[in-house]
């Protein structure tokens, strides 16, 4: 029985393969490597980016269990991206978004290396996205592509320098969209102008990408005029902005009117104006005991009658938010929240 | 000899199935991989998960095991996601035949989700029923034309049936038990709840419109032929929510809904509200959205079966203690809190046409409008005139 249900596994994703393959020939199989793409220049692991292929950074990252990204987005010859000012920008047939997931060994000390687990792809095909998941093997030369998902130990030092140890969990590719789904249909959630608009080494993230022939701006474009997110890790940053900031990037992907969780009615989107949207005296209505016994998603001046921030503190599955890639709590980001609320008025 | 069969066995028993993770990996596998029109089948036998199985994006699936209490799929060791199963952004999808039990959340939760049917599931949290149980063990959100039937829904510490911001549903044949709500029928229209049986829960049946919700309205509801008993069980609910202001001993609640009718069924022995139909504003909750309606209206309670016994009502909670002071174990059945919408009233204070709350041709069925807005120990006027609400839907 064995042997038939890894037989019947085996054929089934070579059934998907071939569908993938001959019955959608327009739409490419998905490569079973890595390396096959040729993102990347030399060893995998140095992340040198190819031709077609460069690097962007986010305003207001979403926190992974400490994991850093390091994200990339390749472009055929020739095409450029379309500037949005609210959603994700337009991506032309054949650009794949990628975002590789890493520790550093010791979080103190980047020179001892890293180790890079997975390499998350969302891929355009046929005016609609499509994710695809590898996780890196130990010797970190290849990554391998996985649909259903994973999970394994990892261990790294923190930049406190104590030892942390997670079951370290890779999605499935439905879980992809648990996140990634707008009005149900497959988006990307990073690449928009408020998280791209950020200087990134001396010069505007956005303008450069126009310089390079990337992206298409409108005319008369002006970067201190388009939406940006406050850059949450920045100690300069004021409060309600870093605060508003942290929301988005961590939570309105799915908390807001289009997203998974349009259910719940709480909509944390960094230009959400109504004060009950964001859980301001808001009760809660499905929370179930992921509300803490408390009564309103944020109670102004008191942080600890704040469903929000229970359930950022929580590190039980049923509870804790976001449901989906957080286990530990980010100690960074409940501070900020924490005193965010106090401040309110 | 017995032993060498007893190795035999659990060496045999365990070349059945491969490992539990490969095999949750399977499940997951087939989901994903699953082609529109097909079925996927679960084996039988008790299945440990650490991870919900979701299904996204798909149509004409179905879901099925061999049979409750036979094909048995375990949350309890569940690592991430609040759900046991879940589907989203489908069409035509069956669930059927299997048990679901103990997932950290919900046990199966489907989001915009259009056909729908839920079959002779068992969704149920195990052991005693507890507040760190997960919230609805059945759980159609933003979905249309759902049939949910033959299900046993048990030790929800919300809802064991939760049918929410959804359109055309059927729930019947079922069981509900043990849990805070047992059916609970939110924000949703053309809603029919029929031939099921609720007992042991806080609440029997509960048809409710709440505040703050992307779907405001909801009505059309029927309640019909059920058996709704006992319904006494402590309310276990986490404070905060709304199902745990519903008193023990609450048979069915009528919350803030539009166009609501509850006929022929058996009501017995729910010591606190048999039937109750309320305001928002009875669960003393402030009210912040503009476009929400927090009054009941079209209400038509009749042809009901009514019995309650000798019982106390609860104290365990405001309106049942007040009950308890004022009637003593001789509890009206049916309750109006008789907070009224002013623009819905006429000169003589009766609701007009379009608003109206009937109640007639129940059996042993006593009424009460308790005045909720005035009530407290020591004062309101209870009124058991039941002449304004005598009258046909």
């Amino acid at each position: 029985m064995i042997a038939s249900y890894k037989t019947g596994l085996v054929l089934l994703i070579g059934v998907f393969l071939l569908f993938q393959g001959f019955l959608t020939e327009s739409e490419p199989a998905p490569k079973m490597q890595l390396s096959a793409y040729g993102f990347f220049l030399g060893p995998l692991a140095d992340l040198k980016p190819a031709s077609g292929v460069f690097p962007y950074e986010v305003n207001a990252p979403l926190f992974s269990d400490y994991a850093e990204k390091a994200r990339f987005i390749y472009l055929p010859e020739g095409a450029r991206l379309g500037y949005h000012p609210d959603g994700s920008f337009d991506f032309p047939d054949g650009a794949v978004i990628i975002k590789n997931f890493y520790y550093w060994k010791d979080a103190r000390q980047p020179e001892m290396g890293r180790k890079i687990l997975e390499t998350r792809l969302l891929l355009k095909e046929n005016g609609e996205w499509k994710a695809l998941e590898y996780l890196w093997n130990d010797s970190q030369t290849e990554a391998v592509l996985e649909v259903a998902g994973a999970s394994f130990l990892h261990q790294w030092v923190n930049a406190g320098g104590k030892k942390q140890e997670i079951t370290y969990i890779a999605p499935n590719l439905n879980q992809c969209k648990g996140c990634h789904s707008y009005d149900g249909a497959f988006v990307p959630i990073g690449v928009t102008a408020r998280q791209l608009n950020r200087i990134e080494q001396g010069e505007n993230q956005l303008l450069r990408w126009q310089r390079e022939g990337r992206l298409q701006l409108p005319d008369g474009f002006a970067p201190e005029q388009a939406p940006r997110l406050a850059d949450y890790r920045l100690a300069e940053t004021d409060l309600n902005a870093a605060a508003r900031g942290y929301l988005d990037g961590n939570c309105a992907h799915c908390h807001n009117p289009h997203g998974p969780a349009s259910t719940s009615g709480m909509f944390l989107e960094y230009n959400q104006t109504e004060p009950e949207r964001i859980g301001i005296g808001k009760p809660p209505v499905a929370a179930g005991r992921g509300s803490g016994s408390r009564k309103y998603g944020i109670v102004p001046g008191k942080p600890q009658e704040s469903i929000l921030l229970f359930r950022m503190e929580s590190d039980d599955p049923g509870i804790r938010m976001p449901e989906l890639g957080r286990q530990l709590p980010h100690a960074e980001g409940i501070a900020l929240i924490k005193n965010w609320i106090k401040n309110m008025e | 000899m017995q032993r060498m069969l007893w190795c035999l066995c659990i060496l045999l028993l365990s070349q059945v199935l491969p490992a539990q993770p490969e095999l949750e990996k399977l499940f997951q596998t087939q989901l994903i991989m699953a082609e529109n029109g097909s079925s996927v089948q679960f084996p039988e036998g008790k299945f440990y998960l650490s991870n919900t199985l979701w299904l996204d994006g798909k149509k004409n699936i179905t879901l099925r095991g061999a049979g409750q209490g036979k094909t048995v799929l375990s949350f309890i060791n569940q690592k991430q996601g609040a759900e046991g199963i879940k589907v989203t952004n489908a069409q035509n999808i069956v669930i059927e035949q299997l048990t679901v039990e103990d997932a950290k959340g919900d046990l199966i939760k489907t989001q915009q989700v259009k056909g729908l049917v839920l079959r002779d599931i068992t969704a149920q949290w195990t052991g005693k029923p507890k507040p760190t149980n997960g919230s609805y063990a059945l759980y159609p959100v933003q979905c249309s034309q759902v049939r949910i039937e033959r299900c046993t829904a048990i030790g929800a510490s919300d809802a064991g049936i939760y049918v929410g911001q959804s359109d055309s549903v059927w729930v019947t044949d079922c069981v509900a038990k043990w849990n805070v709500a047992g059916i609970e029928i939110e924000n949703t229209t053309n809603a029919w709840v029929w031939k099921n049986k609720a007992f042991d829960n806080t609440g029997g049946i509960l048809v409710f419109d709440l505040p703050d919700l992307p779907i405001k309205r909801g009505g059309h509801v029927k309640v019909y032929d059920n058996l709704i008993t006992r319904n006494n069980f402590r309310n276990f609910a986490p404070p905060g929510n709304i199902v745990g202001k519903v008193p023990p001993g609450t048979g069915v609640m009528i919350l803030a809904t539009n166009d609501v009718e509850v006929y022929n069924n058996k009501i017995w022995e729910n010591k606190t509200a048999s039937t109750a139909i309320v305001s928002y504003y009875i669960a003393e909750t402030p009210i912040k959205d503009k476009d929400y309606n927090p009054y009941p209206s079209q209400i038509y309670i009749h042809d009901n079966l009514y019995s309650m016994g000798k019982r106390m009502p609860t104290w365990k909670s405001k309106l049942g203690f007040i009950f308890w002071w004022k009637f003593g174990k001789r509890v009206p059945h049916i309750l109006y809190d008789g907070i009224q919408n002013p623009d819905w009233v006429d000169t003589d204070g009766e609701l007009k046409q379009g608003y109206e709350i009937c109640i007639q041709n129940n059996e042993n069925g006593t009424f009460a409008n308790i005045r909720a807005d005035k009530l407290g120990l020591f004062k309101g006027k209870i009124s058991k005139d039941r002449k304004p609400y005598d009258c046909k839907l």
